[in-house]
């Protein structure tokens, strides 16, 4: 096991998946030149020249299209966001052509394309750059949607995104690129998508979070520990197709869920987690699923308000106390 | 090359001997007591060439005219079939038109050269080669379709003939164009790719990133808008400051040419040196004039034109000029054009015939096709 930075284990996917395939190449606004805005592709122009690193233009519908066509033609582009708030600029490409090309074709089109870059918020940089967009995407068929918590679920799903045959969305996070986690050293690590992982088994709460929320999770858990409470964290780790025979089997254990999700709470993933729970193990419940989520506004600017904004830890570690009836 | 492009800009000259201004101020950033700029452009009006200029056969040529009128009759019996319902949705005509995708199909070496265009996508599919048997019964939503009944008048797709779609969201596909060219590059396979969209799409942003896309990455595409006078019942002029749209190529520092879509020689001229340009990575912006007979869509009561206008155009029919020009030159006689007329409605009746047959798609094929495999676990 090395230790990586999430940074760089999405590099050593990247990096490993251009070393064993010549189609594979990185597009976006700073990523050959500058070394990636948050360095992320730090090193990668040198290795595989601007052939395959490409810097582009401030045009990310453009871009975004044009990866859809060299896709379209036999390549298997990473497109990278400087962050997911930019996407939007972009969405006709996601939504109408990467998504629904195969189908309108009848299939004869594979669009083998993964948009990657920082999702969710990040600090004071209020309203427009602090979007989670996973639920937005995740609603349209035809997209894959991963969103990993750490370095190493990082390298070897980005490796799997890369290589699946549909276009993928792989939301990272500014505030995780820093984080460091041991990677696994296997050669050719690929976690496969749609699989959540049981990030610690319990048998007393189901904690159901992904990305950025997964750690607030873990504290809650270790939390709980302290007062006796066995919790059981999932990571779904991709949200579409999400791995919900796994969260079903753990809520037949502890009939009970707590579910954070950093998204703005109105028809988001945790809505769709629940309504999935309710549907497939309604008699398995004793208390109704609870929630924490970002507030239901925009993003503020205010350092106590954005603070107020993000899901609490504090709030999670009550919502458990409170489906266990322990308070 | 009718014609090589000259430049004389400042800025050209600059970015040529700098492609990358890596440190400190570019030249530009120091104004010059005058600034000037012209640019010429390529143009490839009516009347000016022959087949044997452009190094086209009789057979070439009757052929052409075959695919044209196959173009008209498919549309014209699509719309009859519309009005019985057999066709649902929106449907397009291209009657009119038919010179481009024919004059586009006759320059491309198809199997080898992409094409991409937008929702008005009959006559490009028709030109490059799919069946009218396919686009007949994808109208219809049946399996027999080019798309299995899955994306209808709008969404015609081709892979064999590298016909990339047929696109409904206006302007989209552009972008896409340029990645197919983009694609081309990459694999170093010759190829070329050709995005086709209306007067009306040159309105969306997408055309701009595009075309910049294109001329930074030296790419071998080429972007056609096809100026049929009107987006749904906007006139150009209410819609465009510049309605000169090869002009705007000088804004991308790439060739602009315009030509005249009503014959369909100055087309197939136009798109022979763009495409002779692109395999050298040096993209195009073309315009092409041409007119739309029929209105926007099927729902059109067209009252932003006059009878006289559509008259008028009409005395410039791409078919009936071709058609006389195979006589005028005594390259056919009138028997021959008769019996390909019989044979081209013999081929679009078949179709409707192919279509009506066709069975319906199964319910459970509304999954195929969403991702790669079947084993996805759709909600239900």
């Amino acid at each position: 096991m090395a230790v990586l930075q999430y940074r760089e284990a999405l590099r050593a996917a990247m990096t490993e998946e251009m070393e064993r395939d010549d189609r594979v190449f990185l597009m976006g606004e700073e990523v050959a030149e500058y070394n990636g805005a948050y360095k992320v592709s730090e090193g990668m122009l040198e290795q595989f020249g601007p052939k395959r690193v490409i810097d582009t233009p401030i045009s990310e519908n453009g871009f975004c299209g044009l990866g859809v066509g060299a896709a379209m033609n036999g390549l298997r582009p990473i497109i990278e966001f400087m962050t997911f708030n930019f996407s939007f600029v972009a969405i006709d490409q996601i939504i109408n052509n990467a998504a629904k090309i195969r189908y309108m074709s009848g299939g004869q089109f594979d669009v083998p394309i993964v948009f990657r870059g920082a999702n969710g918020a990040a600090g004071q940089l209020a309203a427009t750059h602090n979007t989670s967009t996973e639920s937005i995407y995740s609603t349209i068929p035809g997209l894959k949607v991963i969103a990993p918590s750490n370095p190493d679920d990082a390298k070897g799903l980005l490796k799997s995104a890369i290589r699946d045959n549909n276009p993928v969305i792989f939301l990272e996070s500014e505030v995780m690129f820093g984080m460091k986690g041991e990677v696994s050293d296997a050669e050719d690590y690929l976690i496969p998508i749609g699989k959540a992982r049981i990030a610690k088994e319990g048998t007393d709460v189901t904690i159901v979070a992904h990305s950025k929320s997964y750690h607030i999770a873990m504290r809650v858990a270790e939390r709980l520990e302290n007062d006796g409470y066995s919790a059981e964290v999932i990571d779904p780790r991709t949200i579409r197709p999400l791995d919900i025979d796994t969260i079903v089997e753990s809520i037949k254990k502890t009939n009970r869920c707590v579910i954070i999700d950093e998204s703005n709470p109105y028809a988001s993933i945790s809505s769709e987690i629940t309504f999935q729970i309710q549907d497939r193990a309604f008699d398995f419940l004793d208390a109704p699923i609870k929630r924490i989520t970002a507030k239901d506004v925009p993003a503020p600017y205010a350092k106590n308000l954005i603070e107020y904004y993000m899901p609490q830890e504090e709030d999670a570690y009550q919502a458990c106390l409170s489906v266990m009836y322990a308070k | 090359m009718a014609k090589q492009t000259k430049r004389t800009s400042t800025r050209k000259t600059a970015s040529k001997k700098k492609p990358v201004a890596k440190k400190g101020a570019p030249d530009q950033n120091v104004v010059p007591d005058s600034l000037s700029f012209s640019q010429e452009f390529d143009t490839y009006p009516a009347g000016k060439y022959t087949h044997k200029k452009l190094g086209l056969s009789e057979d070439q040529v009757i052929g052409m005219y075959r695919n044209m009128l196959l173009q008209r009759r498919f549309e014209e019996r699509a719309a009859q079939m519309y009005g019985k319902q057999k066709i649902a949705g929106f449907l397009h005509l291209y009657i009119g038109q038919e010179a481009i995708s024919t004059g586009t199909a006759t320059a491309m070496e198809i199997g080898k050269d992409s094409l991409i265009t937008a929702y008005r996508d009959h006559g490009h599919a028709l030109a490059l080669g799919m069946s009218a048997n396919e686009g007949m019964a994808e109208m219809f939503g049946k399996v027999g379709g080019c798309s299995k009944g899955k994306g209808g008048s709008m969404h015609f797709f081709d892979k064999e003939n590298r016909m990339f779609g047929g696109h409904g969201i206006v302007g989209a596909h552009v972008p896409v164009g340029v990645g197919i060219a983009f694609g081309h590059k990459y694999k170093e396979d010759d190829g070329v790719a050709i995005a086709f969209y209306g007067d009306g799409a040159a309105g969306q942003g997408a055309i701009h990133e595009a075309a910049n896309l294109m001329s930074i990455y030296d790419l071998p595409a080429i972007l056609v808008v096809e100026n049929n006078q009107y987006a749904m019942g906007t006139a150009v002029h209410r819609a465009f400051g510049q309605v000169e749209f090869s002009h705007w190529a000088a804004s991308y520092d790439v060739r602009g040419s315009v030509a005249d879509g009503m014959d369909v020689f100055s087309v197939v001229k136009a798109m022979q040196d763009a495409i002779a340009s692109a395999r050298e990575f040096k993209p195009t912006m073309m315009e092409i004039r041409t007119y739309r007979y029929r209105g926007h869509s099927m729902s059109d009561p067209q009252k932003y034109r006059t009878k006289e206008e559509l008259d008028s155009k009409k005395n410039e029919d791409p078919i009936i000029r071709l058609k006389a020009y195979l006589l005028e030159n005594k390259i056919t006689d009138e028997k021959t054009l008769d019996a390909i007329d019989d044979d081209v409605k013999e081929e679009v009746m078949a179709s409707v015939e192919f279509a009506e047959n066709s069975p319906a798609p199964d319910l459970d094929a509304i999954y195929d096709d969403v991702y790669d495999s079947r084993e996805y676990p759709f909600l239900s």
